[in-house]
């Protein structure tokens, strides 16, 4: 044996389950703390010859199944009358009768993992595969029909030469020195090693861009992309000319949708009477509709002067007279049709965006052309908000 | 042969040394393959590919392969998942009721028929999933934080099972590898083959029998125990819900939950003796699996058969006495409508059969052990067929009744079904211990001291 080792141990073997029990109980008795018995399965009575008491793991599994439950069930009752409430089968949001078999399920599932995690990797620190007793002759006996103690060297009544002496009194077989295993350096960066990383992370990133990008998208986990059917703006062979969209046949009239009567009149006989009030939403409206289809050309404040000034056909001021005499229906139809350079936005703005984008030019243009009485009204409500609203 | 019944028995005939048991228990993993072995193999992985063909068929064309229609919407693949859970239940009860109960004798049985619960739940949790038609979003069934902002809807009976299903599947699990822990350490101690050693290292995860370990795992044994044996009433309990739950003539019975886990045991006992019966005489098991453990789960078949018995009859007195109309002609056209011959088939095997259990001749045969046995899968599997496929197919309106007929892939995944089931059942039976060698040391005659202070090790 190398000398140069540390002794981690002495181990003594015993034929009979009688005379382990009895070794135990010796042990103990001579004052060892830091001993411990092999036995390739249970011996009754053990625990009391080694003077252990109760096991303490009960407590574990009532903790984390304890917590389990009441987590799960006001997760459940979050998730159905809190987080998203809906009706199931006229049932109450709430309906704790319902939950008590997932609550009971997970009860056990929390519980048991707990213990048997506990129990493995807190109270044994197991996997641990490098404890020095692995390999040795005594384990290899212990694990088929002997039985064994461990005496190890830290135990502060710890004596080489009186612990064999005392074990052979007893009436040990054989006694065996068990010794710490060599330290081994770990080199990280061995080339071995980083191969290795380079294979992980190779095999990683392909596995990943093949499964988001190409497994998810053949037959048949394809999310239903490919269907015989045609999308729109798409091509088709199935019609004459080629668009797989087709276009109402001419004259037809959507349900609960009377046509504007003036299409393509510029000068309409009888305009159209605007049937919105200017309220402060509708005015919201037409403030956001007009910055968003009219700014570009005619300006925020539909002076004229745009930000699309020299690259496009400048769109005219909306304050001047002729504009300001135009009757609401008449800027409608300007909208609806079109008028010059400016294209039809009939399509793009429905008609009550239309009403409310005139509502807000009359805005714009009362506040270029104010009335005495503006500036009157605007007096009276500083005094009763004690601000100044015009800034 | 004469028992003298007041006398426990020996637990472990022919009364070996301890080193005979590692030897009889670790043989088949230590041999090489035998020919009975490549000739079961390749009859069950043919089963399993021709499961895998129906698979791919079912996943590439959609569940319209299947015979399902309106209103048969469940039919071979609910039938399927019912049995397979079924007889899942048989280990469970094993390892953890009779465990509690302290019928030592289970020992012998335990480790396989925990082994077969584990592979019955994987077999059985296939079905669900592909009846979803678009199994591969089966994720959307666990509650996680989503994109949708939505969560499982929490008060169906169907998410109750997918919570009860995976519970007692991981739950199961850990059990089985706790037993298997210091096995495979006695497993490692043993072998020299340097790869065999690596791979019983890693799974015996250093175990080193000290007794403090001990100590904390025969408590959490226990617990574990504990904690399994209301969790295998509960599932087959909640696998039950999904029918008593609704309103079908046939399913909405208050008396399905105790029913369901009566004939599961039922079925999943069964299945142990049949898988056993050749286990024992493949393996040269007959000291460790002896006569008396195979009387014994007859008597528990007997038992839960004729619960099952109880409860058809009782079905039929409620249906009566209920004055439901669709409920009588439901169980009225059991007897006499299309589907008799399932109901027959049930029935026999069910309730009649197992009756031939009451003898001790039979108990003590091997022979007709077997039949009676393989009897109560074929029964057990009509049971689940009768109450799904034959009350879907006659409810409330008559304009809406249609039969149900069975495509080749539903057969086909039925096949793969058992070839699955079997083909882990061998290669668990070639790999791993299937008997507990430190259960069954600690049971030899002689293992423990003659003399100890007290208490039982618990």
């Amino acid at each position: 044996m190398n000398e140069n080792k540390v002794l981690h141990s002495v181990a003594a073997l015993f034929d009979t389950p009688d005379k382990i029990i009895n070794a135990a109980r010796k042990v103990k008795d001579a004052g060892y703390t830091m001993f411990d018995v092999n036995t390739s399965y249970p011996v009754h009575g053990m625990d009391k010859a080694m003077g252990l008491g109760q096991s303490k793991i009960g407590y574990v599994t009532l903790f984390f199944g304890f917590a389990g439950a009441v987590f799960i069930f006001l997760f459940m009752g979050w998730s159905m009358a809190i987080n998203y409430p809906y009706i199931v089968g006229g049932k109450p949001f709430f309906p704790y009768q319902a939950f008590i078999p997932i609550t009971f399920e997970v009860t056990v599932l929390c519980g048991s993992i707990a213990t048997v995690v506990g129990m493995l990797a807190v109270f044994f620190n197991l996997p641990f595969l490098s404890h020095p007793i692995h390999d040795s002759n005594y384990i290899k006996e212990v694990s088929v029909d002997k039985f064994g103690v461990v005496i190890e060297a830290e135990d502060p009544l710890f004596d080489k030469n009186k612990v064999v002496e005392f074990l052979k009194n007893l009436g040990a077989g054989k006694i065996e020195f068990i010794y710490e295993p060599e330290k081994q350096a770990i080199k990280i960066l061995q080339p071995k090693f980083i191969v290795f990383l380079a294979v992980v992370a190779a095999l990683t990133s392909f596995s990943t861009y093949f499964t988001l990008n190409k497994l998810m998208y053949i037959v048949p986990f394809n999310w239903m992309d490919n269907q015989k059917k045609s999308n729109p703006q798409s091509e088709t062979n199935f019609f004459y000319d080629g668009y797989a969209m087709r276009t109402p046949v001419e004259g037809t009239v959507a349900r609960g949708f009377m046509p504007y009567p003036f299409h393509e009149q510029a000068l309409p006989s009888e305009p159209l009477a605007n049937p919105t009030l200017p309220t402060k939403q509708i005015l919201k409206i037409g403030q956001e509709k007009f910055l968003t289809f009219c700014s570009p050309c005619h300006g925020n404040y539909a002076e004229g002067v745009s930000r699309l000034m020299g690259q496009f056909p400048p769109g005219p001021t909306l304050h001047s007279a002729k504009i300001i005499g135009y009757s609401d229906g008449m800027i409608y139809n300007i909208i609806t049709n079109g008028q010059n350079a400016m294209p039809s936005y009939a399509y793009q703005i429905p008609r009550e965006q239309r009403w409310a984008i005139i509502d807000y030019i009359r805005v714009l243009q009362r506040a270029q052309n104010p009335k005495p009485s503006d500036f009157q009204a605007i007096k009276e409500l500083n005094k009763e908000s004690g601000k100044n609203v015009v800034n | 042969m004469n028992i003298d019944y007041t006398k426990e028995l020996a637990l472990v005939e022919g009364n070996p040394r301890l080193a005979d048991i590692d030897e009889i228990i670790t043989r088949p993993l230590t041999q090489p393959p035998t020919r009975k072995f490549y000739i079961a193999l390749s009859i069950s992985s043919t089963a399993l590919l021709i499961g895998a063909y129906s698979l791919w068929l079912t996943l590439y064309y959609g569940i319209g392969m299947w015979g399902n229609n309106i209103p048969v919407g469940w039919a071979f693949d609910i039938t399927n998942f019912v049995f397979w859970i079924g007889i899942g239940h048989a280990g469970t009860l094993i390892s953890a009721i009779l465990f509690l109960l302290r019928q030592r004798w289970r020992t012998g049985i335990a480790r396989f028929a925990e082994g077969m619960t584990i592979f019955a739940v994987m077999t059985a949790g296939i079905f669900p999933v592909i009846h979803l038609g678009r199994p591969w979003l089966a994720g959307y069934l666990i509650p996680y934080p989503n994109q949708h902002l939505l969560w499982p809807n929490f008060v169906s009976p169907l998410l109750w099972d997918v919570f009860a299903v995976s519970t007692y599947f991981t739950v199961s699990l850990m059990f089985w590898y706790m037993g298997l822990i210091p096995d495979f350490a006695i497993l490692r101690d043993k072998t020299v083959d340097k790869i065999k050693k690596t791979i019983y290292s890693i799974f015996s995860l250093g175990w080193r029998h000290s007794n403090r370990h001990w100590r904390h795992y025969e408590k959490t044994y226990m617990i574990m125990a504990g904690l399994a044996t209301p969790l295998v009433l509960s599932v087959h309990t909640i696998v039950s819900f999904d029918f008593a739950v609704s309103l079908i003539p046939g399913w909405h019975t208050t008396i399905f939950p105790p029913y369901f886990v009566a004939g599961a045991i039922y079925s999943g006992f069964a299945m142990v003796m049949t898988v056993l019966i050749f286990v024992r005489k493949v393996f040269d098991m007959e000291n460790i699996i002896t006569l008396n453990h195979l009387e014994r789960m007859a008597k528990v078949m007997l038992l839960t058969g004729s619960l099952v018995a109880y409860a058809y009859l009782m079905e039929f007195f409620i249906a009566w006495y209920s004055q439901v109309p669709a409920e009588q002609y439901d169980f009225w056209a059991r007897v006499v409508g299309p589907y008799r011959w399932a109901w027959y088939f049930m029935i026999s095997c069910n309730a009649l059969i197992p009756q031939l259990i009451w003898f001790k001749k039979v108990r003590r045969s091997v022979v007709v052990l077997f039949v009676i046995s393989i009897c109560a899968n074929i029964g057990m599997w009509f049971e689940r067929f009768v109450i799904i496929v034959q009350s879907l197919s006659r409810d409330y309106l008559p304009s809406s009744w249609h039969m149900f007929t069975p495509t080749l892939v539903d057969f086909g995944v039925l096949t793969g079904s058992f070839g699955l089931f079997f083909t882990l059942v061998l290669l668990f039976a070639k790999t791993m211990p299937v008997i507990s060698i430190v259960e069954t040391k600690s049971v030899l005659e002689g293992s423990q001291p003659s003399v100890h202070g007290g208490s039982h090790h618990e």
